[in-house]
């Protein structure tokens, strides 16, 4: 059983305020506030100081010290004197210790509410420097691309090569399973509406051209933003964060070409592809449904499917599919470049590296929608 | 050998003057003015947080000064263009001080980029100075390891062997013997004053650790964090004996003047 720790109060003499420590003073037991002692000096004026007497103190830790500083901070900011009896030797020495280097109040950083007109102002230009950011660094990879076809970039093919495989066989089963379901959901869709006018057969051209069109694209992008955007800020923040990146640059190698480059080309190559597959796995996935349920024949629905698509649906999924790759890539690389210098800021990279790549492709597939429809492709 | 003929010691390889440098507006050091000269070992020091990694990437060309120069011979480092800095930077290796290999290779892929990117070398000769370059830094047998695969000291001494690689005029090492045993951390001295002496490098060292800077720096700054700029400058032993700076005292005697006067006291 330990001791009870507690505070009792004796007048030294009427300016000499006494407090007696006694008991076990550890973390985690009940311990009394310095508040206490507060009150006293401020119910009496008078006490212009304190004698803090240890004798009856049987255990202590560092909870005892962070007591005695609260208090002797207190006490500096009143002007009144403090004066320590039989502590434990310990207790003086670490005290003493931890008084010893002064405290840098420059760099104390100032975490001062600021007024909300600062901080509209702030953001306003925060906002500025960032599309700057943003446009240099697309700026800069046109360039490194350019280079590219020159054949001045310098970067490793493995690194290449393993990228390829990173984006594109290994992201075959994510995009089957969703491509499958996005195809019967569409399906379903359809199925329901269609039905009533007796013309289920027309399911097979719903589901080709969404899928062609749109869904075959937008899926795979967004899956690959989720997947392959946040890997790389993830990657390239970590490699911030290991001074990898200035060790590249004092090396005169720019992580543009040996960094960037190699990630834009692997999903500039493997994205149309994946899109081509989506679309195929899509297709499937509405025929499950219409053969399944709409007793089409399996010959019917491709014979069907065959009729509705024709090259232009497809080429436009890939292209878009090619846009979003390069946002994919570029807000990845973006982000995890301006990485900061610590594993909280290299998961921001990344959460901010997915919301970039998807905003970017949506809107751009926005765009391309408009496009489509004025040029009537 | 030539390259030491040619440019005897005494000729100013770097010149810093009136350099301060700061994050945003937080000062951290101001109106730093010192030379280092060819074939110096050249120690800065001062305690943890003064600013020694700062004034390196200011050397590097990795972070901008907000005030003053630094000059590599005659060339003002950051008022030529990005090229030009990187032409010179070719000529330095730098040890950072987690090693910063790059963690998606090998060792010897570590070692071999920078010839790779340089050279006209043959696979051949590059694996030889590969593992030429790591035997000297006491990791021969390692070329295919990963980074992840290795002790912090062991990576850090990697990372020596990759700022070799290209026999650079000048080497940037920053807190090298942080993280090695005694014995380590005294081949590694033997081994900056070995380049020195057989190549005629110039060596810059962030280091706190006195046996070394003792043992090898013929020159030294030291940055104080209270004022912000270099209180102590000189080689090691005649600054110790030599300054009035209560704090250099401190820090080159691990603060053994400091607490006898207070015990006296
Ligand atoms: N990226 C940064 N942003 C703001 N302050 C920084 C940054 N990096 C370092 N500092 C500050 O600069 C000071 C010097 O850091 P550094 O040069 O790393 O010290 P050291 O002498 O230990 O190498 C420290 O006070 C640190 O808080
Ligand atoms: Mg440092």
């Amino acid at each position: 059983m330990q001791a009870q720790s507690k505070i009792d109060f004796s007048h030294f003499s009427a300016d000499t305020l006494q407090v007696v420590i006694s008991g076990t003073w550890k973390i985690g037991g009940k311990l009394p506030a310095p508040g206490e002692v507060f009150r006293r000096l401020t119910s009496d004026p008078r006490i212009k100081n304190i004698i803090i007497n240890g004798s009856g103190l049987q255990g202590w830790d560092t909870t005892f010290l962070t007591f005695i500083s609260t208090i002797n901070k207190e006490c500096q900011s009143r002007n009144i004197g403090l004066e320590m009896r039989e502590l434990p030797r310990g207790v003086e020495r670490l005290l003493h210790l931890a008084s010893a280097a002064s405290e840098q109040t420059e760099a104390r950083q100032q975490r001062v509410r600021k007024p909300f007109l600062y901080m509209v102002g702030d953001s306003a230009v925060h906002f500025g420097t960032s599309t700057v950011e943003m446009l240099s660094f697309i700026g800069g990879v046109a360039l490194t691309f350019l280079k590219f076809l020159q054949g001045k970039a310098s970067f490793r093919r493995i690194d290449l090569l393993l990228l390829i495989e990173e984006c594109g066989a290994q992201s075959l089963p994510i995009i089957t399973l969703i491509s499958v379901l996005v195809g019967l959901i569409l399906a379903f869709v359809g199925a329901v509406q269609l039905k009533l006018f007796g013309a289920q057969i027309y399911v097979a051209n719903l589901v080709a051209i969404a899928m062609a069109r749109e869904m075959g694209a937008l899926m795979t992008g967004i899956i690959m933003a989720g997947r392959t955007g946040a890997a790389f800020a993830a990657q390239l923040g970590t490699m911030q964060v290991n001074e990898e990146i200035d060790a590249l640059t004092t090396l005169g190698i720019s992580p543009m070409e040996f960094l960037v480059l190699p990630r834009l080309l692997a999903l500039v190559l493997m994205v149309p592809l994946l899109c081509l597959y989506a679309d195929f796995l899509g297709i499937l996935g509405g025929a499950i449904v219409g053969v399944g349920m709409l007793d089409i024949t399996l010959v019917q629905y491709l014979a069907q499917t065959q009729e509705s698509l024709d090259l232009t649906n497809i080429s436009l999924g890939i292209f878009k599919g090619t846009i979003f790759a390069i946002i994919v890539a570029m807000s990845g690389c973006m982000r995890g470049l301006q990485s900061g210098r610590s594993a909280s800021a290299v998961g921001e990279a990344a959460t901010s590296a997915v919301v970039t790549a998807i905003v970017g492709i949506i809107v751009t597939d926005g765009i391309v929608a408009v496009l489509c429809d004025v040029l009537q492709i | 050998m030539n390259r030491q003929d040619e440019k005897t010691s005494n000729t100013p390889h770097i010149i810093v003057s009136d350099l301060t440098m700061a994050y945003g507006d937080f000062v951290i050091q101001r109106d730093l003015n010192f030379t280092i000269n060819r074939n110096d070992v050249f120690i800065v020091m001062g305690g943890s947080g003064c600013g020694k990694t700062t004034l390196l990437r200011h050397l590097i060309g990795l972070k901008r000064p907000v005030k003053g120069k630094v000059f590599y011979e005659d060339i003002s480092f950051w008022e030529v263009d990005s090229g030009e800095r990187s032409r010179i930077m070719r000529k330095s290796g730098i040890l950072y001080q987690g090693g910063a290999l790059w963690s998606s290779m090998t060792l010897a892929e570590n070692v071999a980029l920078p010839l790779d990117e340089y050279t006209d070398l043959s696979r051949g000769d590059i694996k030889e100075i590969v593992s030429l370059k790591l035997a000297m830094v006491g990791l021969a047998g390692y070329e295919e390891f990963y980074p992840a695969e290795l002790s912090g000291g062991m990576q850090k001494r990697a990372g020596l062997a990759r700022a070799m690689a290209l026999d650079p005029e000048i080497l940037f090492f920053d807190e090298p013997s942080a993280g090695l045993d005694p014995i380590s951390a005294k081949r590694l001295d033997d081994l900056i004053l070995e380049l020195r002496d057989s190549l005629g490098t110039t060596v810059v060292v962030v280091t706190h650790e006195l046996p070394s800077i003792f043992a090898i720096g013929n020159n030294s700054i030291f940055l104080d964090t209270e004022t912000r700029t270099i209180i102590g400058q000189g080689e090691p032993h005649m600054l110790l004996a030599q300054t009035d700076a209560l704090r250099v005292k401190e820090f080159l005697t691990r603060g053994e003047t400091a607490s006898a006067g207070s015990r006296a006291g």
